[in-house]
C-alpha cells in the first residue's frame, strides 16, 4: 500500500488569514455598509454570456463545461450553443428594453469576429462590454505556458477593443477557470477588474504583480447554466430561486447595506421559447421595484470604490 | 481489509428498549455546521485528488472561501434566532486561519468537534503513527483555542481507515480520560445511538448525522432545489417525530457555510427550522449532549439488548 511521507502532515500556510496572498481575509459582515446611488437596497447587474463554443473543441485542460460533449463533429452541441447567439439574445434583448435593464454583455472576442451584426447591435446600444476572453476552448489553466497565455489575452483584448471600439476594462475567464498568472497577465493589459473569483457578495481588492485589480462578485449559484443545465431545475425553479435571493438579501441589506444580485445568463440556456417567460417575470419584478438599482458592472464597481 | 468493519452487531429496529430524551423529548434534534477550509493548492494524495482542475481550482476554491467570509454569519444569526447552539465540524486549521469565526462561535456556546486540520488533508495513505498525530493535532488544537474536550469525530472529507474510530477514541482518553473522543459522526447505519465496539474497550457511541439530510449531498449530489431540500428536512423530521413516541430518534442535519447559506437557498432552510423547534416535544441540543445522555442512560441496557438478541438469533442458526 501506498503510504504518504510525514511531508503531509506539515502545514505551511497554517497562519492567520488566506492560505496565498492574492487578497486579505475579512468577513462581509465587518466591513464598512455600502450605500448604492438613491439609496437604492440592491445593485441589479444582469451579465449576459455572450459565447463561441468551436466546433472543432480540444479540450485542453479539460472540456469547457457547456461545450462539445459527443465526437467530432458534434452538431447537437455547436448549433444549441449557437442558436442563442441567431435568437435567443434577440428575445433578451427585447426583454431587457421592456423592463429598463441596463444589462452587461461578457463577449467571446472570437464571437464578435464571427458576428458583426451582433456585434454592431450591442454596440449601438452602449451597454458596457466586457471580454471573456477568446472563445470558449481557450481556456487559462494552471501548467499554462505563460507566453501563451500572454498571448491569449493580448489577442482577446485588442481584438474585442477594435471591433467594439470600448476601453474593455473588465474579464471573465472562459468557466471562470484561470492559472497562476491571469491576474497578473490581465492587470498588464488595462484590466481593473474580474468576475473569476466567486468568493464575496461585495468587490474587494485582489492583489497581482501589476498593482489591485477588483474582484466583482460574480455568483456561480444563480447561473442559468448551472442551475438550469448542471443542477437540472426548471427554468421555473430558476425564477423561484433568483426571487428567494433577492428577497433575502434585500431584507439584509436593511441592516446591513447595500448588496449586489448578480444574474450571469446565457440566451442559448434562457433564451429558449419556453424558458424566456421566467427571466421575463423575473425582469419584471426586478426592473419595477423602487428598492433596486439596475447597473453595469463598472457603475457598481465605481460606486463602491468611492466608498472605500 | 475486512469484509465488515466490526463496529457494531445488528440490531434491527423494532422491539428495542425504549429510549426517552430529557423532558420527554421525543427528537433530539441537532444542527451539524461544518466549518471547513480547503487548500488552493494542497499536497498530492495518491488516493484523492484534492480539485478537479490544474491549480488554481477556483469554482471549487471560491465556493468554500464564500462560506467563510460570508455565509458563516447568515447561518449562524439564523441558528441563534432559533435557539440552536450549532455542534460544529471542524477543520481545526480554521482555528489559525480565521479565528474571528471560532470566536463568534465561542461566544454563543457552540460545541467544536474534530473534522482533522484541513478538509484537503485526507487520511488516505496515513500510517497509524500519522493518523494518530494528526488526531491529536486536531483535538489539542480545538482545546488550545476554544478550551473545550473535543468529544466527537467526523473524518476529514470522510476519508477514513481502518483505525479511524479506535485512534480518535484513543488519542481522547490520553489527553482527557473519558472526557474527550467518545462520540463518532462516521457511521450512517441508524436513526438512534447505537454502542461501538473499540479495541480498547472504551464506552463509545455512534451518533446519527444524517448524510441524507447534508446540504451538500442535497446540492451538489442529487442536485435538489432548495424548496425541494426544505421538504425533504421537513418530510424526514415529521417521521422521527412520530415514531420518537415509540422510542426517542436523533435527527441531524449537517450543513455547510458554503451551501445553504447562499440567498435563494436560506429561506428554505428556515422555514424547516422554524418547523421543528416549532414542535412542542423536540430536544434542541448537540451532538456531544445527545452523546453524554446516551452513554450515560442507556448504553448498557442496549448493549445488553444487543446481546440477548444476538445470543438468541445465533442460537437458531
Amino acid at each position: 500500500m501506498t503510504t504518504l511521507g510525514n511531508d503531509y502532515l506539515q502545514y505551511s500556510k497554517r497562519s492567520y488569514g488566506m492560505d496565498h496572498d492574492r487578497y486579505e481575509w475579512s468577513m462581509l459582515q465587518n466591513r464598512k455598509a455600502i450605500t448604492w446611488p438613491k439609496g437604492k437596497k440592491i445593485a441589479l447587474w444582469v451579465n449576459v454570456g455572450l459565447q463561441f463554443f468551436p466546433l472543432n473543441q480540444k479540450g485542453i485542460p479539460f472540456k469547457v463545461p457547456g461545450g462539445m460533449t459527443k465526437p467530432y463533429p458534434d452538431l447537437r452541441h455547436f448549433s444549441l450553443r449557437d442558436y442563442g447567439n441567431r435568437v435567443g439574445i434577440y428575445r433578451l434583448l427585447k426583454a431587457f428594453d421592456t423592463f429598463n435593464i441596463t444589462p452587461t454583455f461578457a463577449m467571446n472576442t472570437r464571437l464578435a469576429e464571427r458576428t458583426p451584426y451582433l456585434t454592431a447591435t450591442i454596440k449601438e446600444r452602449n451597454n458596457e462590454i466586457i471580454c471573456h476572453g477568446y472563445d470558449m476552448d481557450k481556456l487559462h489553466y494552471g501548467g499554462q505556458n505563460i507566453e501563451e497565455e500572454k498571448d491569449l489575452v493580448k489577442r482577446a483584448l485588442d481584438g474585442l477593443r477594435k471591433l467594439t471600439e470600448q476601453e474593455i476594462k473588465g474579464w471573465v475567464s472562459p468557466a471562470k477557470n484561470e492559472s497562476e498568472n491571469t491576474p497578473d497577465i490581465l492587470a498588464a493589459n488595462g484590466i481593473t477588474y474580474f468576475c473569476d473569483w466567486a468568493n464575496d457578495d461585495l468587490p474587494y481588492n485582489f492583489k497581482t504583480s501589476k498593482g489591485d485589480l477588483s474582484a466583482m462578485p460574480l455568483t456561480t449559484e444563480l447561473d442559468d447554466y448551472y442551475i438550469i443545465l448542471n443542477n437540472l431545475h426548471s427554468a421555473e425553479s430558476w425564477a423561484e430561486q433568483v426571487d428567494d435571493a433577492f428577497e433575502f438579501l434585500l431584507h439584509e441589506s436593511k441592516t446591513s447595506g447595500g448588496r449586489i444580485l448578480s444574474l450571469n445568463i446565457h440566451p442559448w440556456v434562457l433564451g429558449q421559447p419556453h424558458r424566456i417567460q421566467y427571466l421575463e417575470k423575473v425582469l419584471d419584478k426586478l426592473g419595477s421595484h423602487e428598492e433596486v438599482w439596475s447597473a453595469s458592472a463598472s457603475e457598481i464597481l465605481s460606486t463602491w470604490k468611492t466608498q472605500q | 481489509m475486512k469484509e465488515d468493519p466490526g463496529y457494531y452487531e445488528y440490531w434491527p429496529y423494532e422491539n428495542r428498549p425504549k429510549i426517552e430524551w430529557p423532558n420527554g423529548a421525543k427528537v433530539a434534534f441537532w444542527v451539524a455546521p461544518n466549518i471547513e477550509f480547503y487548500e488552493l493548492n494542497p499536497p498530492d494524495n495518491p488516493f484523492r485528488k484534492p480539485w478537479p482542475q490544474p491549480n488554481p481550482a477556483l469554482p471549487g476554491y471560491t465556493s468554500r472561501d464564500w462560506g467563510n467570509r460570508v455565509g458563516h454569519m447568515r447561518q449562524m444569526q439564523l441558528l441563534e434566532k432559533y435557539g440552536i447552539r450549532g455542534s460544529i465540524s471542524l477543520s481545526t486549521a480554521l482555528c489559525d486561519h480565521h479565528p474571528e469565526i471560532i470566536e463568534s462561535c465561542k461566544e454563543r456556546q457552540w460545541e467544536f468537534f474534530s473534522h482533522g486540520i484541513y478538509n484537503t488533508r485526507y487520511t488516505y495513505g496515513m500510517t497509524e503513527a500519522q493518523e494518530r498525530e494528526m488526531i491529536k493535532d486536531s483535538i489539542e488544537s480545538i482545546y488550545k483555542h476554544t478550551g473545550q474536550k473535543c468529544a466527537g469525530y467526523l473524518a476529514p472529507a470522510l476519508s477514513h481507515s481502518e483505525n479511524t474510530l479506535d485512534l480518535f477514541a484513543e488519542v481522547g482518553t490520553e489527553l482527557f480520560g473519558d472526557e474527550a473522543g467518545f462520540y463518532s459522526c462516521d457511521l450512517f447505519h441508524d436513526d438512534q445511538p447505537t454502542p461501538i465496539n473499540l479495541r480498547s474497550g472504551k464506552r463509545f457511541a455512534s451518533i446519527p448525522y444524517s448524510l441524507e439530510m447534508n446540504d451538500t449531498i442535497a446540492y451538489l449530489v442529487q442536485k435538489t432545489t432548495p424548496r425541494r431540500y426544505g421538504k425533504e428536512l421537513k418530510d424526514n423530521f415529521d417521521r422521527l417525530y412520530t415514531e420518537g413516541s415509540e422510542s426517542g430518534t436523533i435527527m441531524c442535519i449537517p450543513t455547510h457555510n458554503y451551501q445553504v447559506s447562499n440567498a435563494h437557498r436560506i429561506k428554505a432552510y428556515e422555514e424547516a427550522l422554524e418547523y421543528i423547534t416549532g414542535h412542542s416535544d423536540v430536544w434542541v441540543t448537540t451532538g456531544k449532549e445527545i452523546a453524554q445522555y446516551f452513554l450515560d442512560h442507556y448504553y448498557d441496557l442496549v448493549k445488553e439488548d444487543i446481546k440477548t438478541k444476538k445470543k438468541k438469533y445465533d442460537n437458531i442458526r
